[in-house]
């Protein structure tokens, strides 16, 4: 390893604000020195090249290839994903800005083994390629999966959780993902700075004793430094050195997108976040403009390139994977905006050119695109962005006043769909979701899976009266509820311990600092409907009907007006708020893997399909197998005063205990914001402030009618790219199962009347 | 549910208030939306006061006609309730009052808004003027509202009085009356007009209604609402029969000759307006 002269790099940031980023990896620092704020309209965007045009035509065309293929139109089988397994791969290498795709060919998804061995194979299978034995052979017999380490160590308890579904989704046989990488580094610095660090790091590692975290530690170190040395051979082999700063803003943006490329052709996470990149790529545009080497259509392009190749990453995956998590999500979330300690806001001209994007080459998924809301953003962006959720829906917002301060720093990104998580320090172990509802029911049930009729929780006396006494049931749901906290969380100390033994993130963690903060995420499923289900014991005086073996399988309240979450009335409301605490604190109770913090949250995706099909009628009810409501949203039908009664309600749950995310998912009719778009963009303003004013976490925002969905679920060939908001994250409507579209078609509307 | 028809509801809202002279103030409240983005400047929190005299054939919440009934609450309730969403109004939203006909309840109302402006809560009416007369006391109170209220929705049914019988149970004479004084005394107004095919949809008669319109003052905003078929429900709902069965939403070429024949683009004081603090 050879000591790097810092004089040289001073030659690349020559015209940037110098600081203490000069002396220190520090990104955050580099963005305060170089911020150009932008407080003006979208009228100065670009619109998109010839290049560009072309490029999106052919990539819209596989798309539709791959339709038509039954959603995979490629995959590797016997070559086994690596940072460098891949020769260069190319759209149309004249065309192209911005190079580099996962496999040799766009849309070819990579085989990724390390997760699990079966799991490959399965994905592959579903869509008719035949896995290779020698494949097989290696990934059973010469080394081991993170998924064969889990089952290996999982008790018969957390295996029966698993089966009967009160835990689901645990990333045990897919990658936890979640890591949101300082992709930036690479641009300010070079590889070569982020390896000679990564080096001083490691020799300051454990000069002492061998503790078990010292080795664990010392081994990660060394997988990051050779990890970086592999992004630099994968970038020259699409003839680039990356080993010092980029030069210009092309350059800046390849940079950030090789340090991409890496995590996701290593990993398949759950999410595959691109972070927070605005800033940085706006300070070399910037920087070159105002050497006059850079048009602002050259900018865009850039820009287009870019989010194109975020757009063309693919996984392949188990159909049951698809069935949680429908149409093909990576999660590539791109965090844009947000406001800085010193009080300024960080909005620039290419925050403006990402959504730009969405207008030049049309609606997609990805990425997904997260503005981090403060009420000081200035008011051309916030009409700009609302006039994008207006026309597309392919926004969410996210609450930066209320994650800076929670999380204690203004350079923080959002992981997955909703999380946040500081860039340069922090990470999140994902943790799937625990169904609170079907935690009730077995309260209810002495502990019986209402669905498989057997014992699956603690055997306890089933409550046997005609009308349930709220204070034994409480008593009850109290043992259930410890149950499932003890089993879950151990469930997932299991899983973070395998997936950093076997399918450790170390493209995506070497672009971090080596001395991480770890938070410990869990979920809550089943939310609204164990909350209103409460209510209805509270106040509505429930019914029991059972079947011949005592199971519990329809409920009638006799008073059917008991208060329900959704309706700004705290008395519901408050049941929300201390449910997550109690759950929370029951969890607390344990040891937590790496001496991680304890977070949960209410978010669910597209997974509470699935959730509800496999829970029974609810006390508040709901049917056996009816979807659950989205994320934290309000049972459907639940709301009677209005959208922002419903919104307040939402508002209300303590984040900082659901610091995961609060996800909200708001669909409204274009009439009812207002009667022209000006009106519209108004009213969305309006409303994402006053939700933000209250402490709501997350929003995402659907603007369409109800007939527009029906009829393209008829006719999905003359939607090929219509765009929905599910909790958390985007998905082209007509990519999501039928059961999918009929729950986003099912959910609550919010009309004018 | 019993309705009262159209011609002998009862006119004593003002004997109700004297009954209530012991105590606050009651008003009677069909509903309330906490996210009203189309009764007024911004987002309002929309008051649906109870009670009705006219039978408009569209008339989408017939569930709303009855006077006397409904939630009793007080301006304090109401405005404690409201108030919640105060963040989410911005420099324009606040407290719209729809109904139902809501100069029905003068007397609540106008307690109500001189309450909302006393909290610094921007007020808006919605109203089609049909209570309207001069005859006292009710002109004076009427003339107290307007000074506690930041605008008015004002729904011309139709130009015509004939036609407006028709198809509300009643003329329009003092109904333009109020406009009138409206006009002359400052308040600012947004006028809007259902499109009803075979009903309202007439070239002579938009022409007529748009060579009146301009003749006001204060007119912030002029908006042709298209009849919609989303009442039909309630109709069922309630055991009505539905009186424009059959008739379909206008074309949006209809809609938007209705635009041009009341030259909604002229009207744009809307896009700055702000509330009286």
């Amino acid at each position: 390893m050879k000591q790097l002269d810092k004089s040289q790099l001073k030659d690349y940031w020559e015209g940037f604000n110098g600081g203490r980023w000069q002396d220190e990896i520090d990104v955050r620092d580099f963005i305060q020195q170089n911020l150009t704020q932008y407080n003006g309209d979208e009228s100065f965007l670009a619109g998109p090249t010839e290049a560009t045009t072309i490029l999106n035509n052919q990539v819209l065309n596989l798309k539709k290839q791959e339709r038509a293929n039954g959603g995979v139109l490629d995959a590797d089988t016997n070559v086994v994903a690596t940072i460098t397994s891949h020769g260069p791969g190319y759209l149309n290498k004249d065309l192209e800005k911005i190079v580099g795709i996962q496999t040799d060919k766009p849309f070819k998804r990579a085989f990724m083994p390390f997760g699990g061995i079966r799991m490959a194979e399965d994905a592959l299978e579903s869509y008719g390629f035949k896995p290779d034995p020698e494949m097989h052979k290696i990934f059973t017999e010469y080394h081991k999966t993170h998924n064969q380490g889990v089952f290996d160590v999982y008790t018969p308890d957390m295996r029966k959780a698993r089966h009967y579904k009160i835990v689901t989704g645990l990333p045990d046989a897919y990658a936890r993902g979640r890591i949101v990488a300082d992709f930036p580094r690479i641009a300010i610095y070079g590889i070569d700075k982020l390896m000679a660090d990564k080096f001083y790091d490691f020799e300051h590692t454990g000069d002492g004793e061998m503790t078990d975290d010292v080795i664990r530690l010392r081994e990660q170190i060394n997988d990051q430094y050779k990890a970086l040395n592999d992004i630099k051979k994968m970038a020259a082999a699409y003839g680039y050195d990356i080993s010092k700063p980029a030069t210009n803003a092309q350059e800046a943006i390849q940079w950030i997108y090789f340090g991409y490329l890496a995590a996701v052709k290593t990993q398949n996470g759950a999410a595959m976040s691109v972070g927070r990149i605005d800033t940085t790529i706006d300070a070399f545009i910037e920087r070159d403009m105002k050497r006059g080497v850079l048009t602002e259509d050259q900018a865009q392009e850039f820009i287009d390139h870019l989010v194109m190749k975020l757009r063309m990453v693919r996984f392949i995956r188990t159909e049951e994977y698809n069935s949680l998590f429908s149409g093909d999500p990576i999660w590539a979330t791109l965090s844009l905006g947000g406001v800085g300690f010193d009080g300024r806001h960080h909005i620039t001209k290419t925050a403006f050119r990402f959504l730009k994007t969405l207008d030049n080459m049309g609606a997609a998924p990805e990425p997904n695109i997260t503005l981090l809301w403060s009420s000081v953003l200035p008011d051309g962006f916030k009409r700009y962005a609302t006039e994008v959720s207006i026309t597309s829906s392919t926004i969410q917002y996210e609450n930066d006043d209320l994650m800076r301060t929670q999380w204690g720093t203004d350079y923080y990104g959002i992981a997955c769909c909703v999380s946040a998580q500081p860039i340069a320090g922090g990470v999140q172990f994902f943790g799937a979701r625990a169904n609170l509802a079907k935690a009730l029911l077995y309260a209810i049930n002495g502990g019986m899976d209402e669905i498989g009729e057997v014992q699956v929780g603690p055997e306890t006396e089933p409550i046997s009266t005609e009308v349930i006494d709220y204070d034994e049931f409480m008593k009850k749901f109290s043992v259930q509820a410890d149950w499932l906290a003890d089993v879950y969380v151990n469930a997932l100390n299991a899983i973070q311990y395998m997936h950093d033994k076997y399918y450790y993130e170390a493209a995506q963690l070497a672009l971090k600092n080596t001395n991480l903060d770890y938070t410990f995420a869990t979920g809550i499923s089943g939310f609204s409907h164990a909350v209103d289900s409460i209510s209805a014991i509270k106040y509505g005086k429930v019914h029991v009907v059972r079947d011949e073996k005592g199971v519990a399988v329809d409920f009638k309240a006799e008073n059917p007006d008991y208060p329900r979450y959704g309706n700004n009335d705290d008395r519901a409301d408050n049941i929300a708020k201390w449910l997550i605490k109690w759950f929370y604190g029951k969890m607390n109770t344990h040891h937590l893997y790496h001496n991680a913090k304890l977070s949960t949250s209410v978010l669910t995706i597209t997974s509470n399909v699935v959730y509800g099909k496999n829970t029974g009628t609810t006390p508040n009810g709901r049917q056996k197998g009816e979807p659950f409501s989205p994320g934290a949203n309000p049972a459907y039908g639940a709301e009677k005063n209005g959208a922002l009664a419903s919104l307040m309600s939402t508002a209300k749950i303590p984040y900082q205990y659901a610091t995961d995310g609060i996800s909200n998912t708001f669909g409204v009719t274009p009439n009812t914001l207002g009667h022209d778009d000006e009106t519209r963009k108004d009213t969305l303003v309006n409303m994402v402030d006053g939700y933000m004013e209250n402490s709501g976490m997350h929003l995402n925002i659907n603007v369409f009618n109800k007939e527009t969905l029906i009829d393209a679920q008829k006719h999905p060939e003359e939607y090929p790219t219509l765009t929905v908001r599910v909790s958390g994250y985007c998905v082209y409507f007509a990519d999501l199962t039928k059961e999918q579209q009929d729950d986003v078609i099912a959910r609550t509307f919010f009309e004018e009347m | 549910m019993k309705l009262f028809d159209n011609t002998d509801a009862p006119v004593n809202v003002l004997d109700q208030a004297a009954v209530q002279a012991q105590g606050p103030i009651k008003g009677y409240v069909h509903s309330v939306e906490s996210f009203g983005a189309v009764d007024g400047p911004g987002i309002r929190f929309t008051v649906f006061l109870q009670g009705c005299r006219m039978r408009c054939q569209y008339c989408h919440n017939p569930d709303t006609w009855n006077i006397g009934v409904g939630d009793e609450m007080t301006a304090e309730q109401v405005l404690d309730d409201a108030q919640r969403y105060k963040a989410f109004w911005g420099e324009t939203g606040g407290i719209t009052c729809s109904g139902g006909e809501s100069l029905v309840q003068i007397d609540f109302l106008l307690d109500l808004f001189t309450k909302a402006k006393a909290r610094g809560i921007s007020t808006c009416l919605d109203t089609s003027g049909n209570p309207f007369t001069r005859d006292e006391p009710w002109f004076s109170q009427f003339k107290k509202l307007m000074a506690v209220t930041d605008i008015s929705l004002v729904d011309i049914k139709h130009i015509n009085s004939a036609e407006h019988k028709k198809l509300t149970g009643f003329g329009n004479e003092n109904i333009l009356d109020m406009i009138q004084w409206m006009s002359a005394n400052g308040c600012d107004m947004w006028i809007r007009h259902v499109l009803v095919p075979e009903r309202t949809d007439y070239d002579n008669y938009l022409t007529e209604l748009g060579d009146y319109i301009k003749t006001l003052h204060n007119i912030q905003k002029v908006e042709v609402l298209p009849y919609h078929t989303l009442g039909v429900k309630k109709y069922n709902e309630l055991g009505i029969a539905y009186p424009l069965d059959g008739i379909e939403p206008p074309t949006p070429d209809r809609i938007h000759n209705a635009e041009k024949l009341l030259h909604t683009a002229d009207y744009n004081g809307y896009k700055t307006w702000l509330p009286k603090k």
